[in-house]
Protein backbone atom coordinates (compact mmCIF):
# COMPACT_ATOMS: atom_id res chain seq x y z
CA UNK A 1 0.00 0.00 0.00
CA UNK A 2 1.09 3.59 -0.50
CA UNK A 3 1.70 5.70 2.59
CA UNK A 4 3.59 8.90 3.33
CA UNK A 5 6.65 8.50 5.58
CA UNK A 6 8.31 11.67 6.85
CA UNK A 7 6.86 13.65 3.98
CA UNK A 8 7.79 11.20 1.22
CA UNK A 9 5.52 8.75 -0.59
CA UNK A 10 6.46 5.15 0.02
CA UNK A 11 5.22 1.65 -0.74
CA UNK A 12 5.02 -0.58 2.29
CA UNK A 13 4.03 -4.17 2.84
CA UNK A 14 2.57 -3.19 6.19
CA UNK A 15 0.40 -4.17 7.77
CA UNK A 16 1.31 -2.43 11.05
CA UNK A 17 3.29 0.61 12.13
CA UNK A 18 5.73 -1.72 13.90
CA UNK A 19 6.33 -3.53 10.60
CA UNK A 20 6.95 -0.24 8.80
CA UNK A 21 9.43 0.88 11.47
CA UNK A 22 11.27 -2.42 11.02
CA UNK A 23 11.10 -2.22 7.22
CA UNK A 24 12.52 1.33 7.25
CA UNK A 25 15.45 0.24 9.44
CA UNK A 26 14.49 2.01 12.64
CA UNK A 27 13.61 -0.96 14.82
CA UNK A 28 16.60 -0.66 17.13
CA UNK A 29 16.87 3.12 17.21
CA UNK A 30 15.76 5.92 19.49
CA UNK A 31 12.64 7.20 17.72
CA UNK A 32 9.05 8.24 18.33
CA UNK A 33 6.15 7.71 15.96
CA UNK A 34 2.93 9.42 14.95
CA UNK A 35 0.25 8.49 12.44
CA UNK A 36 -1.96 11.18 10.91
CA UNK A 37 -0.85 13.65 13.56
CA UNK A 38 -1.55 11.35 16.52
CA UNK A 39 1.25 10.07 18.75
CA UNK A 40 1.57 6.27 18.71
CA UNK A 41 3.59 4.99 21.70
CA UNK A 42 6.22 2.33 21.02
CA UNK A 43 4.20 -0.36 22.77
CA UNK A 44 1.14 0.36 20.58
CA UNK A 45 2.96 0.19 17.21
CA UNK A 46 2.28 -3.50 16.66
CA UNK A 47 -1.46 -2.94 17.15
CA UNK A 48 -1.60 0.12 14.90
CA UNK A 49 -2.69 -1.11 11.46
CA UNK A 50 -1.78 1.15 8.56
CA UNK A 51 -4.16 2.03 5.77
CA UNK A 52 -3.62 3.53 2.32
CA UNK A 53 -2.66 7.20 2.47
CA UNK A 54 -1.65 7.27 6.14
CA UNK A 55 0.83 10.00 7.07
CA UNK A 56 3.52 8.48 9.26
CA UNK A 57 6.14 10.48 11.13
CA UNK A 58 9.27 8.86 12.57
CA UNK A 59 11.18 11.39 14.67
CA UNK A 60 14.60 11.17 16.27
CA UNK A 61 16.72 13.26 18.66
CA UNK A 62 18.05 16.38 16.99
CA UNK A 63 19.90 19.57 17.89
CA UNK A 64 17.69 22.17 19.53
CA UNK A 65 17.75 25.46 21.37
CA UNK B 1 19.49 27.63 44.77
CA UNK B 2 15.91 26.98 43.64
CA UNK B 3 14.84 23.63 42.31
CA UNK B 4 13.19 22.94 39.00
CA UNK B 5 10.34 20.50 39.59
CA UNK B 6 12.32 18.97 42.43
CA UNK B 7 15.67 19.01 40.63
CA UNK B 8 18.52 21.21 41.83
CA UNK B 9 20.99 22.14 39.11
CA UNK B 10 24.72 22.06 39.80
CA UNK B 11 25.06 25.18 37.67
CA UNK B 12 22.21 27.49 36.59
CA UNK B 13 22.90 27.35 32.86
CA UNK B 14 20.85 25.58 30.22
CA UNK B 15 22.61 25.42 26.87
CA UNK B 16 21.19 24.69 23.44
CA UNK B 17 22.74 22.08 21.17
CA UNK B 18 22.07 23.61 17.74
CA UNK B 19 24.21 25.49 15.20
CA UNK B 20 27.70 24.53 16.43
CA UNK B 21 30.47 24.26 13.82
CA UNK B 22 30.99 20.57 14.70
CA UNK B 23 29.93 17.92 17.24
CA UNK B 24 33.39 18.13 18.85
CA UNK B 25 33.03 21.89 19.38
CA UNK B 26 29.55 21.32 20.79
CA UNK B 27 30.96 18.90 23.35
CA UNK B 28 33.90 21.18 24.24
CA UNK B 29 31.59 24.18 24.57
CA UNK B 30 29.34 22.25 26.92
CA UNK B 31 32.20 21.33 29.17
CA UNK B 32 33.50 24.91 29.16
CA UNK B 33 30.06 26.32 29.95
CA UNK B 34 29.47 23.97 32.90
CA UNK B 35 25.84 23.84 31.72
CA UNK B 36 23.72 21.43 33.73
CA UNK B 37 21.00 21.09 31.10
CA UNK B 38 21.04 20.54 27.33
CA UNK B 39 18.06 21.52 25.21
CA UNK B 40 17.25 19.16 22.35
CA UNK B 41 14.51 18.67 19.78
CA UNK B 42 12.83 15.99 17.69
CA UNK B 43 12.99 16.01 13.93
CA UNK B 44 12.42 13.55 11.09
CA UNK B 45 15.08 10.85 11.28
CA UNK B 46 17.50 11.31 8.41
CA UNK B 47 20.37 9.30 9.77
CA UNK B 48 22.09 11.71 12.15
CA UNK B 49 19.78 11.39 15.13
CA UNK B 50 21.34 8.37 16.79
CA UNK B 51 24.91 9.72 16.73
CA UNK B 52 23.68 13.04 18.08
CA UNK B 53 21.86 11.27 20.90
CA UNK B 54 25.01 9.31 21.81
CA UNK B 55 26.95 12.59 21.97
CA UNK B 56 24.40 14.22 24.27
CA UNK B 57 24.23 11.18 26.54
CA UNK B 58 27.99 11.29 26.95
CA UNK B 59 27.81 14.89 28.19
CA UNK B 60 26.19 13.57 31.36
CA UNK B 61 23.78 16.51 31.64
CA UNK B 62 20.03 16.60 32.10
CA UNK B 63 18.04 16.89 28.88
CA UNK B 64 15.27 19.42 28.23
CA UNK B 65 13.42 18.58 25.00
CA UNK B 66 11.63 21.43 23.24
CA UNK B 67 8.59 21.81 21.02
CA UNK B 68 10.39 24.28 18.75
CA UNK B 69 8.59 25.17 15.57
CA UNK B 70 5.14 24.18 16.82
CA UNK B 71 2.44 26.72 16.02
CA UNK B 72 -0.65 25.01 17.45
CA UNK B 73 -1.69 23.42 20.72
CA UNK B 74 -2.14 20.04 19.04
CA UNK B 75 1.31 20.08 17.41
CA UNK B 76 2.98 21.08 20.67
CA UNK B 77 1.13 18.50 22.76
CA UNK B 78 1.83 15.68 20.29
CA UNK B 79 5.51 16.68 20.04
CA UNK B 80 5.75 16.74 23.84
CA UNK B 81 4.39 13.19 24.07
CA UNK B 82 6.84 11.98 21.43
CA UNK B 83 9.71 13.74 23.23
CA UNK B 84 8.77 12.21 26.57
CA UNK B 85 8.99 8.74 25.07
CA UNK B 86 12.30 9.31 23.27
CA UNK B 87 14.12 11.28 25.98
CA UNK B 88 12.49 9.54 28.95
CA UNK B 89 11.86 12.75 30.87
CA UNK B 90 8.70 14.59 31.96
CA UNK B 91 10.51 17.89 31.31
CA UNK B 92 9.36 19.83 28.27
CA UNK B 93 10.38 23.27 27.06
CA UNK B 94 7.04 24.37 25.73
CA UNK B 95 7.24 26.61 22.68
CA UNK B 96 4.10 27.52 20.81
CA UNK B 97 5.15 30.07 18.24
CA UNK B 98 2.69 32.84 17.41
CA UNK B 99 4.60 34.92 14.91
CA UNK B 100 7.14 33.82 12.32
CA UNK B 101 9.20 37.05 12.30
CA UNK B 102 9.62 37.56 16.03
CA UNK B 103 9.17 33.91 17.07
CA UNK B 104 7.24 35.23 20.02
CA UNK B 105 4.90 32.78 21.71
CA UNK B 106 1.17 32.60 21.03
CA UNK B 107 0.08 33.35 24.61
CA UNK B 108 -3.40 31.84 24.27
CA UNK B 109 -2.19 28.56 22.76
CA UNK B 110 0.71 28.47 25.22
CA UNK B 111 -1.59 28.55 28.26
CA UNK B 112 -3.89 25.91 26.77
CA UNK B 113 -1.01 23.59 25.88
CA UNK B 114 0.56 24.11 29.32
CA UNK B 115 -2.71 23.12 31.01
CA UNK B 116 -3.12 19.97 28.91
CA UNK B 117 0.49 18.88 29.38
CA UNK B 118 0.45 19.53 33.13
CA UNK B 119 -2.67 17.36 33.42
CA UNK B 120 -0.81 14.70 31.42
CA UNK B 121 1.97 14.71 34.04
CA UNK B 122 4.54 16.83 32.21
CA UNK B 123 6.84 19.29 33.99
CA UNK B 124 6.34 22.28 31.76
CA UNK B 125 9.02 24.93 31.15
CA UNK B 126 7.06 27.52 29.15
CA UNK B 127 8.93 29.83 26.79
CA UNK B 128 6.96 33.02 27.36
CA UNK B 129 7.20 36.79 27.13
CA UNK B 130 7.72 38.98 30.20
CA UNK B 131 3.96 39.69 30.34
CA UNK B 132 2.87 39.51 33.97
CA UNK B 133 -0.74 38.47 33.32
CA UNK B 134 0.33 35.72 30.95
CA UNK B 135 2.79 34.51 33.59
CA UNK B 136 -0.06 34.35 36.13
CA UNK B 137 -2.17 32.30 33.70
CA UNK B 138 0.72 29.90 33.15
CA UNK B 139 1.13 29.39 36.87
CA UNK B 140 -2.64 28.81 37.17
CA UNK B 141 -2.28 26.24 34.37
CA UNK B 142 0.20 24.35 36.54
CA UNK B 143 3.62 25.67 35.46
CA UNK B 144 6.12 25.72 38.34
CA UNK B 145 8.86 27.28 36.23
CA UNK B 146 8.60 30.33 33.96
CA UNK B 147 10.98 31.12 31.12
CA UNK B 148 10.50 34.70 29.94
CA UNK B 149 12.43 35.82 26.90
CA UNK B 150 15.12 38.46 27.13
CA UNK B 151 14.62 39.29 23.45
CA UNK B 152 13.51 37.37 20.34
CA UNK B 153 15.18 33.98 19.79
CA UNK B 154 18.56 34.27 18.10
CA UNK B 155 18.55 38.09 18.14
CA UNK B 156 21.32 38.60 20.71
CA UNK B 157 19.65 41.82 21.85
CA UNK B 158 19.86 40.98 25.54
CA UNK B 159 17.30 42.01 28.14
CA UNK B 160 14.84 44.19 26.19
CA UNK B 161 12.51 45.00 29.07
CA UNK B 162 14.39 45.16 32.33
CA UNK B 163 11.38 46.67 34.07
CA UNK B 164 9.08 43.82 33.01
CA UNK B 165 11.63 41.16 33.95
CA UNK B 166 12.18 42.77 37.35
CA UNK B 167 8.43 42.93 37.89
CA UNK B 168 8.14 39.21 37.19
CA UNK B 169 10.90 38.46 39.69
CA UNK B 170 9.19 40.57 42.35
CA UNK B 171 5.76 39.10 41.64
CA UNK B 172 6.82 35.44 41.68
CA UNK B 173 9.35 35.16 44.50
CA UNK B 174 8.80 31.39 44.77
CA UNK B 175 8.64 30.40 41.09
CA UNK B 176 11.98 29.56 39.45
CA UNK B 177 12.57 32.02 36.61
CA UNK B 178 14.81 31.26 33.65
CA UNK B 179 15.80 33.96 31.20
CA UNK B 180 15.29 32.21 27.89
CA UNK B 181 16.25 33.53 24.48
CA UNK B 182 17.75 36.71 23.14
CA UNK B 183 21.02 36.71 25.08
CA UNK B 184 24.02 37.72 23.01
CA UNK B 185 26.68 38.56 25.58
CA UNK B 186 27.79 37.19 28.96
CA UNK B 187 27.17 40.58 30.60
CA UNK B 188 23.47 40.19 29.75
CA UNK B 189 23.36 36.80 31.45
CA UNK B 190 25.14 38.32 34.45
CA UNK B 191 22.53 41.10 34.56
CA UNK B 192 19.71 38.54 34.65
CA UNK B 193 21.35 36.64 37.49
CA UNK B 194 22.08 39.87 39.40
CA UNK B 195 18.34 40.60 39.14
CA UNK B 196 17.64 37.34 40.92
CA UNK B 197 16.83 35.09 37.99
CA UNK B 198 17.45 31.43 38.74
CA UNK B 199 19.02 30.32 35.47
CA UNK B 200 19.73 31.35 31.90
CA UNK B 201 18.99 29.40 28.74
CA UNK B 202 20.92 30.25 25.60
CA UNK B 203 22.20 28.73 22.39
CA UNK B 204 23.06 31.07 19.52
CA UNK B 205 25.32 33.38 21.58
CA UNK B 206 27.69 30.46 22.16
CA UNK B 207 27.20 28.42 19.00
CA UNK B 208 27.57 31.37 16.63
CA UNK B 209 30.48 33.05 18.40
CA UNK B 210 33.76 33.01 16.49
CA UNK B 211 35.16 30.81 19.26
CA UNK B 212 32.22 28.95 20.83
CA UNK B 213 34.32 27.25 23.50
CA UNK B 214 35.80 30.53 24.74
CA UNK B 215 32.36 32.15 24.70
CA UNK B 216 30.93 29.21 26.65
CA UNK B 217 33.53 29.79 29.34
CA UNK B 218 32.76 33.52 29.33
CA UNK B 219 29.09 32.75 29.97
CA UNK B 220 30.02 30.33 32.77
CA UNK B 221 32.04 33.06 34.49
CA UNK B 222 29.33 35.68 33.96
CA UNK B 223 26.63 33.47 35.39
CA UNK B 224 28.77 32.66 38.38
CA UNK B 225 29.51 36.37 38.89
CA UNK B 226 25.86 37.38 38.55
CA UNK B 227 24.72 34.66 40.95
CA UNK B 228 27.32 35.67 43.55
CA UNK B 229 26.42 39.34 43.15
CA UNK B 230 22.72 38.68 43.75
CA UNK B 231 23.48 36.60 46.83
CA UNK B 232 25.73 39.40 48.11
CA UNK B 233 22.76 41.82 48.25
CA UNK B 234 23.82 44.71 45.95
CA UNK B 235 23.75 48.32 47.14
CA UNK B 236 20.86 50.55 46.13
CA UNK B 237 21.72 52.91 43.27
CA UNK B 238 21.26 56.63 43.98
CA UNK B 239 21.17 59.76 41.82
CA UNK B 240 23.66 61.90 43.77
CA UNK B 241 27.32 61.24 44.47
CA UNK B 242 28.42 60.27 47.95
CA UNK B 243 32.14 60.24 48.78
CA UNK B 244 33.59 56.84 49.54
CA UNK B 245 36.81 58.23 51.01
CA UNK B 246 36.34 59.69 54.54
CA UNK B 247 35.92 63.49 54.63
CA UNK B 248 37.01 63.74 58.28
CA UNK B 249 40.76 64.14 58.62
CA UNK B 250 41.32 65.69 55.22
CA UNK B 251 44.24 68.18 55.28
CA UNK B 252 43.71 71.92 54.81
CA UNK B 253 45.80 72.49 51.70
CA UNK B 254 43.79 75.09 49.81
Amino acid sequence: MKICLNGEDRETAGPTLAALVEEAGFAATKIATAVNGEFVPALARSQRTLTEGDRVEILAPMQGG
Amino acid sequence: MRDFYGVTLANPLMLGTAQYPSPAILADAFRASKAAVATVSLRREQGAGQDFWALIRDLGVRVLPNTAGCHTVKEAVTTAHMAREVFETPWIKLEVIGHTDTLQPDPFALVEAARILTEDGFHVFPYTTEDLVLAERLVEAGCRVLMPWGAPIGSGLGLNNIYGLRTLRAHFPDIPLVIDAGLGLPSQAAAAMEMGYDAALLNTAVAKAGDPVAMARAFALAIEAGTLAHAADPMEPRDMATPSTPVIGKAWLA
